[in-house]
């Protein structure tokens, strides 16, 4: 049991790498890693939202939306919008927290809190979870397997971004540009990965 | 656009003036909202293997795009401030909703290839960046025009990246065969990392024709 879990943590941080397999929450993955200090702080809100926001987001599609659940009617239609409250409650709830009992924290994540609610990887990272139809405690590894992924990609992308500032880019391509084609590239680099089977080790 | 027109004739409260145009074609070119803001990234990397998703993708995206930011800045006055997140997601997510059942109804095999692509648009960011940016502060005919603008400006990059990737990744465009038995399709232009590419090289390109845009930093 615990054997399998652990596959699905190292399945979702590697094999399956939320932002450099699937590409999702690029918005923010490009806009906040011009350095590795704002983007360790983003990395780590992301793991917390995503441990978090999984289990919730199982339990509803479970029990409230299934056709087994509490109503006995199917109301999968409503999944999208569910979801996307539990999530921006719980980045608000995750804010509130975080400012009572760590206002030093606060301050170092700023305004990066609110900004995880539109990153796709947590809504993405919750749609894959119902797809692939994981139980509970599979749902917890995936979530925290997936959000440390993403917090790897970004300090990576970050690092190479700091360092690629004092090279001769040509003008056009300097910043976005060149944050696009080393995605591409640190994606590739990914790919070479997936036919790894985890249960192996 | 001959729509457009027609209404603007009829009722003086939507002009369509000079101001009215700019918000139509900035997002098309100096404000675009891929290669200049930054946003809506995510599935226009993941949808852009073929044209025909890619087309049906960039019509949602348009439609959600100028009826939330229509119906927010006609609520604008009434969202308090603490909550309109929340007030924003949900009504985005309605409008999604309804693009998913509608599509899921006309075209189940382009349903099927967005998958999730489609309820992503709830976290696309150019919906809640307008939002947040354009119709949070301005009328409803301004916004529904932004959104619409923005939502072309969207459309256009993602279906010249689809073009590119179909045309070399698969030989066809549109599903119809372009490139004869000659050509081997190149896998890699099929995978992620090509849209990388393909967007960065757009990026460049688009940079070195309007050098204003350029990063300075």
């Amino acid at each position: 049991m615990e054997s399998q879990l652990l596959n699905i943590f190292i399945k979702s941080a590697f094999i399956e790498n939320l932002a450099l397999a699937y590409f999702l929450g690029m918005c923010s993955y490009l806009a906040v890693s011009k350095t590795v200090k704002t983007a360790f702080g983003l990395g780590l809100a992301v793991i917390f939202v995503l441990g978090i926001t999984m289990p919730i987001n199982w339990i509803i599609s479970n029990y409230l939306l299934a056709e087994t659940g509490v109503f006995g009617i199917d109301l999968t239609f409503l999944r999208l919008i569910l979801f996307i409250a539990v999530i921006a409650s719980m980045v608000q709830l995750v804010e509130m927290v975080v400012e009572k009992f760590s206002p030093s924290l606060y301050n170092s994540l700023g305004i990066f809190l609110p900004l995880i609610t539109v990153n796709c990887a947590i809504l993405g990272g919750s749609l894959f979870m119902v797809s692939k139809e994981y139980n509970f405690s599979e749902s917890i590894a995936f979530g925290l397997g997936g959000g440390f992924g993403w917090f790897l990609a970004i300090i990576a992308i970050a690092a190479i971004r700091e360092k690629i500032q004092y090279s001769a880019v040509p003008g056009p391509l300097r910043g976005l540009g060149m944050a696009f084609l080393l995605t591409g590239l640190m994606g590739m680099a990914f790919m070479s990965l997936m036919g790894i089977d985890p249960a192996a080790f | 656009m001959s729509e457009i027109t027609k209404v603007a004739e009829k009722e003086p409260t939507f002009a369509f003036g000079k101001k009215e145009r700019k918000l139509l074609t900035d997002p098309l070119n100096d404000n675009n909202p891929i290669t200049v803001q930054v946003l809506g990234i995510c599935s226009a990397l993941a949808v852009t293997t073929k044209v025909d998703a890619s087309f049906v993708m960039a019509i949602a995206v348009v439609f959600v795009c100028a009826f939330s930011n229509l119906i927010i800045s006609l609520l604008r006055n009434s969202i308090p401030k603490s909550v309109r997140m929340i007030v924003q997601l949900v009504a985005i997510a309605t409008l999604v909703t309804i693009v998913e059942l509608v599509l899921k109804a006309a075209n189940y095999t382009v349903f099927t290839e967005l998958s999730v692509f489609i309820g992503l648009i709830i976290t696309n960011c150019i919906v809640m960046g307008r939002l947040e940016a354009f119709a949070m502060a301005n009328g409803p005919w301004k916004s529904f025009l932004d959104g619409i603008g923005n939502g072309i400006g969207y459309g256009i990059i993602l279906i010249a990246v689809a073009a590119i990737r179909e045309l070399f990744g698969k030989g066809t465009f549109y599903n119809i065969q372009i490139l004869g038995d000659w050509y081997t399709p190149n896998g890699l232009m099929v995978l992620f990392p090509s849209a990388m590419f393909v967007i960065g090289i757009l990026i460049w390109i688009h940079r070195s024709w309007n050098r204003d845009l350029i990063d300075v930093s």
